[in-house]
């Protein structure tokens, strides 16, 4: 009897999982097939055609109002390319947020799906479509955490949070920078992704910058000297915690002692 | 070293008295208490649950004394914590198994001088005799009761300025005022590119004062839906809102500024508190929130130098509203 109900339980679970594969978009990253004998250049090229053309347009002029369904029915619509250099190629594919299986999808943080020599190449091809601004490279060693607190906590955190745990602007999800390279955080404050605002370098300038990320990379693990963190995403969880765990067990704990007078 | 031998001694004694055979009482002598069987596993509960509080009180000693351990403090608390539990449960399995408890209901015993109501309610009644204008001192009694109520309600007043609300639009921006940053430099059109956020100060004036921060943002001109009114405000797209919320005065710091128009939520002005958000494109108005109305628009003007500056006083009153404050015109 029992055997009987488990297999009934693993045939309805083996037929959602199908389904939900089937629902999904096409993923995945579509490759020449002599991929060692090209150029990095011709590469990214066929590259860009195969997975990026259906929404950034041929040759990254961008889709701003869909003719007919691209590749894989995909209803492309994105942004074009030329002139975003290779700095805005580098973090969407070294973040895993392109490709993105919908457009109308708020890119987050997923495994990259290309090799690390076919990302660069795709990054040399984006740069290659006309002049824009190269990969940053920050120091944050030589940063102030500091400084870095002052300006993140004004530039960053009323969305990112104070120890950049991420949260929600109406309409969007704000990232945590917990996984953040130096590399990309620098890239992210210079583009402004999705529906992050942009700094231009009178607004943070280059040694601003250092700090913030040295500040960023101190509060991976925060000095929490007075209890346990819990997230350290403010009282909240704190709150959670006091009263659904602690305060449900002193109450089991009087009732365990006390004894109900009869009569 | 002193106070744990006083532990090791204490821990002693303890187990010396409790483990002691208990003396034979004669069979003769009367008792109060109904006598009980001896419980011998409650009382080893006890005296584990002991020792254990007792070594978690050491190894909280330990702790202290082993400076720069990681989670010091987590661990002093477990132990203290595990150290008190220990010993609250030890006296609970005390009280509850090994002392004899039984249960006894008592009856209200009856009034011994029944007569004594009585006779307190007539005292009561004879001693008004005396009064000859009752009226008179009921309605004394009750002006000063109500005058004493609205004097405690007068403090409410301060809530707002509801009858004077022209300090509401004395404001540092006048005409011709310059914009400029947290480091006193001027903020020039150039700087100011799409999708950045500057928060700005009137140039000279105190930047504390609530109507002094704004934000500068810079949409494309042909995203702008501003009043028939307002349509000189945002020269090239330029636009200055106040960065206090309307709805309960916290600092408007997001700024959800979009890519790629056609596939993303529209550029607003977010404030971190309540969520409550503006169309920065057509004027402040409140598209999601709590916020009651509006946030507060300056005006804006490019000099000849395409320094940014002030082009008049905000849309409307500046800071957090209740109940109607601030929704009045100015007096």
């Amino acid at each position: 009897m029992r055997t009987r109900h488990l297999l009934a339980l693993a045939i309805g679970f083996g037929l959602f999982a199908g389904g939900v594969a089937y629902a999904q978009p096409p993923s995945g990253i579509v490759r020449p097939t002599d991929e060692r004998g090209m150029s990095p250049l011709e590469l990214g090229a066929q590259l860009f055609a195969g997975n990026c053309a259906s929404c950034h347009g041929s040759d990254g002029a961008g889709v701003i109002s869909p003719a007919q369904a691209g590749a894989g029915d995909v209803q492309g619509r994105g942004p074009p390319l030329r002139g975003v250099g290779a700095q805005a190629a580098d973090f969407y594919l070294r973040t895993g947020y392109m490709p993105l299986d919908n457009a109308h999808e708020q890119p987050t943080r997923r495994r990259v799906q290309l090799t690390a020599p076919e990302r660069r190449a795709l990054v040399a091809y984006v740069a290659s479509l006309a002049p824009g601004p190269g990969i940053p490279r920050p120091h944050p060693e030589r940063g102030s955490v500091p400084e870095g607190m002052g300006l993140f906590t004004e530039h960053c955190a009323g969305c990112h949070q104070v120890v950049a745990r991420g949260g929600v602007v109406s309409g969007a999800r704000v990232p945590p920078l917990t996984k953040s390279s130096a590399v990309e955080i620098a890239e992210a404050v210079r583009i402004g992704p999705y529906v992050m605002p942009t700094f231009t370098k009178r607004a943070i300038s280059d040694d601003e910058l250092d700090s913030i990320i040295a500040y960023v990379q101190s509060v991976r693990r925060p000095p929490s000297a007075g209890g346990w963190g819990i997230g350290y995403v403010g009282p909240v969880p704190e709150g959670m915690v006091a009263w659904l765990i602690a305060g449900v067990a002193l109450v089991i704990a009087c009732a365990m002692i006390g004894t109900r007078l009869r009569g | 070293m002193r106070r744990f031998l006083n532990w090791v001694i204490g821990l002693a004694v303890l187990i010396g008295t409790l483990g002691r055979r208990r003396r034979r009482r004669e069979p003769e002598e009367e008792r109060i208490v109904p006598p009980g069987s001896a419980s011998p596993r409650a009382e080893a509960v006890v005296i584990l649950l002991l020792l254990t509080a007792a070594a978690c009180a050491i190894a909280f000693i330990v702790v202290y004394a082993m400076d720069g351990l990681t989670d010091q403090t987590q661990l002093l608390g477990l132990t203290l914590g595990l150290s008190l539990g220990s010993l609250a449960a030890a006296l609970i399995v005390f009280a509850r198994r090994l002392i004899v408890t039984e249960e006894i209901a008592e009856e209200y015993p009856e009034p011994a001088h029944p007569d004594d109501q009585d006779a307190l309610v007539e005292v009561v009644r004879e001693s008004g005799d005396r009064l000859t204008r009752k009226r008179l001192l009921g309605t004394a009694a009750g002006a000063a009761g109500g005058a004493l109520g609205l004097a405690l309600l007068t403090p409410v007043a301060s809530l707002g300025p509801a009858l004077e609300t022209g300090t509401f639009y004395r404001t540092p921006w006048v005409p011709g005022r310059r914009l400029v940053d947290d480091k006193g430099r001027p903020l020039s059109a150039d700087d100011i590119e799409i999708s950045d956020f500057y928060t700005a100060y009137p140039e000279g004036a105190d930047p504390d004062q609530v109507p002094a921060p704004v934000v500068v943002v810079r949409l494309a001109p042909s995203q702008l839906e501003l009043p028939p009114e307002r349509s000189r405000w945002a020269p090239e797209g330029i636009l200055a809102y106040s960065k206090i919320c309307t709805h309960a005065g916290c600092a408007i710091s997001l700024y959800r500024s979009p890519l790629f128009d056609p596939v993303q939520p529209g550029p607003a002005l977010v404030c971190p508190c309540h969520y409550s958000t503006f169309n920065p494109a057509s004027g402040g108005a409140v598209v999601f929130g709590p916020a009651g109305r509006p946030l507060p628009q300056l005006p804006l003007t490019i000099d000849p130098r395409r320094e940014l500056r002030a082009g008049g006083n905000f849309s409307g009153p500046v800071g957090p509203s209740w109940w109607g404050v601030r929704k009045g015109k100015p007096t």
